[in-house]
């Protein structure tokens, strides 16, 4: 497995828009799904004869059922307001990854066959015709989309490219042109629960282990309960927080914020998953069918509430969409937010006074913190506006003495994403990974030099994973991201827990800037 | 894609899993190590038998922190964390060591 072959940008004040360079990335594609991928989601296993057709039906189809689609692909007046605010682009200087480039591969085809100007004077109008090569390019560009939305922030119309690259990706996977890494992890949820494939032994197996790590750590019996019937809480949460580092940190703050608050709850290993990929692939029935799962599953265990955990693009789907795709709830308590993020719980905690810190047990760090892209532009949290910017940082400032924000252009609605989302995270796309991560690293390297600060604290299972990743492109270390809850872990005082501050204070620094 | 090892012709996939779990022998770690620029020594080999012995139990390679935890109990606890474990495997315990394990790629989002 050779590394793979291309230069990592160099990290400067600022990031410089810069000259376009045609076809930069033309070369990269992910791996396409095998036939088995695609047949499981009901798609066909491979290329069909008449894909030409098909496209443009399935095209026809999608722009009469999202009337958002047909208005994003006739609004767009060419202002140029987008370009440059892709990160792909800005690490990538392909002009098709600027998001009116991007969005231009597909109404090129729009125009040509579903416009009256481009049916009769096709050159007049950017219209082109679908051919084969139409389709390669399409797969190749629509999965350097992290469908994270920053451009529709500066559009004047609201274009989002998102949908667009979303309603591409469904038209490819309709005609058996799926891509591997979203397809074999949708059909991994449908067999086994989670994107992971990890079995109910295992699951139990992990949590097991994390009960007698947190038991030997602060002598308190914290349980991490699964399938427990009757339970008042059914918390929701992506399947690499019992897998990866630093996801299950921030896992092992749940539990002891849920252990303080005296709820009880349970994890599912039927729904052991918040991640939702079928929105990634723009299809409608997978991200439904994986959304009943956790339907499912409240109603089995007969809880009263479900809580997400720390999940970007499963808190969109949650907040936006759970209700009209598994809904109605009305089988839950409605005193409580449905779904409610963990956020929003432990926060509520920390306001009633119920939660104890020392939050000196964090003081070997200072914290950033990294707005993930769906949570910041799709959702809400707590009752007021920009409640998913504060939130977290609230949390974050109630557990540390030490944070400072990035550069304010590259936060909040404005955030850049970490480079990973979207489907995006795998292997074999890792170019346009540490590529495009490059505004985010940029403006954390900013805010080291300037403010000292030492670590990256973020809510997302991706953004987490793309972070240990390419944070060492960059000349950084990988374990400078962490979890939000994993700083609540640090500093939470559990009710019994023997402390011992001078053992604490003797500790070193974990990691060296 | 496929490797050679003492005489067989093994399937792999793209990124160079095996494709069959069954197909696995000691060599496959060791030819796959060499394409890697690595040698494997014991050390290597306590991870890459614990994952086998693990993904027979449990149909899954360990979880990051099982596998530290396991590797600490076994090998002293200095030993016992992933940048032991990235020492070992650059590209990573989860992703290089399973490889070389003969265990499917873990997937979703790590």
């Amino acid at each position: 497995m050779a590394k793979a072959n291309f230069v990592t940008p160099e990290l400067h004040e600022f990031v410089e828009v810069p000259e376009v360079s045609e076809g930069t990335m033309a070369h990269l594609s992910p791996f396409v799904a095998y036939p088995e991928h695609n047949t499981d989601l009901n798609f066909p296993g491979e290329l069909v004869e008449d894909w030409h057709g098909k496209t443009l039906s399935k095209l026809d189809d999608l722009r009469k059922r999202y009337r958002s689609l047909q208005v994003y692909l006739d609004s767009c007046v060419k202002c140029g307001a987008c370009t440059d605010k892709c990160h792909y682009f800005l690490g990538t200087k392909d002009p098709k990854n600027m998001p009116v480039g991007r969005q231009d591969l597909l109404r090129k085809v729009y125009r040509r066959y579903f416009t009256l100007a481009g049916r009769f004077f096709p050159k007049l109008v950017g219209a082109k015709d679908l051919t084969r090569e139409t389709l390669d390019e399409w797969y190749s560009y629509y999965h350097q989309c992290s469908q994270c939305r920053r451009c529709s922030v500066f559009c004047p119309y609201g274009i989002d490219t998102a949908e667009i690259s979303m309603a591409a990706r469904e038209i490819l996977d309709s005609i058996g042109y799926g891509q591997k890494y979203c397809n074999e992890i949708i059909a991994k949820v449908g067999k086994i629960g989670n994107n992971l494939g990890l079995p109910g032994p295992a699951l139990a197996d992990t949590l097991e282990g994390l009960e007698e790590d947190v038991e030997d750590d602060t002598g308190v019996a914290v349980k991490y309960p699964l399938d427990v019937k009757g339970a008042d809480i059914l918390l929701v949460t992506p399947s690499a927080d019992f897998f990866a580092e630093p996801h299950v940190d921030g896992l092992i703050g749940y539990g002891k914020v849920f252990h303080e608050a005296g709820v009880s709850w349970t994890l599912s290993s039927y729904a052991s998953e918040a991640a939702n990929f079928g929105m990634f692939i723009g299809s409608y029935e997978n991200m439904r069918r994986v959304s009943l799962r956790i339907r499912k599953a409240a109603l089995d265990l007969g809880v009263k509430r479900i809580v997400f955990g720390e999940c970007g693009h499963a808190w969109r789907v949650a907040y936006a969409f759970l209700n009209t795709l598994a809904g109605p709830f009305d089988f839950l308590d409605p005193a409580y937010p449905v779904p409610q993020h963990i956020m929003e719980f432990t926060w509520d905690q920390i306001q009633k006074g119920k939660l104890k810190f020392d939050k000196t047990a964090n003081d070997h760090m200072k914290l950033t913190f990294h707005d993930s892209c769906n949570v910041a532009r799709a959702t809400r949290m707590g009752d007021k506006p920009g409640g998913q910017i504060e939130i977290p940082r609230n949390v974050i400032k109630a557990v540390c003495n030490n944070f400072a924000d990035m550069h304010h252009e590259t936060i909040g609605e404005r955030t850049f994403c970490c480079g990973g989302g979207g489907g995006l995270l795998t292997d074999d796309l890792m170019e346009i990974r540490v590529k495009g991560a490059l505004p985010r690293m940029t403006a954390l390297k900013n805010v080291m030099e300037e403010e000292g600060v030492t670590h990256l604290a973020a809510i997302c299972a991706i953004c987490k994973s793309q972070f240990t990743k390419v944070l060492p492109y960059y000349g950084m270390e990988m374990d400078q991201v962490v979890s939000v809850h994993q700083l609540v872990s640090n500093a939470i005082i559990l009710t019994g827990q023997e402390t011992d501050e001078n053992d604490r204070d003797d500790e070193p620094d974990e990691v060296e800037i | 894609m496929a490797i050679e090892v003492e005489g067989k012709v093994l399937e792999t996939d793209e990124e160079g899993y095996l494709v069959n779990l069954s197909d696995w022998m000691p060599g496959v770690a060791e030819i796959m190590a060499k394409d890697d620029d690595l040698e494997l020594t014991d050390e290597h080999w306590e991870i890459i038998n614990f994952l086998r012995e693990y993904y027979e139990e449990y149909q899954i390679a360990p979880a990051v922190r099982v596998l530290t935890k396991a590797v600490g109990k076994k090998l002293g606890k200095e030993k016992g964390n992933s940048k032991y474990l990235y020492a070992l495997f650059p590209y990573g315990p989860g992703k290089q060591a399973c490889r070389f394990a003969g265990l499917p790629k873990p997937t979703g989002c790590i």
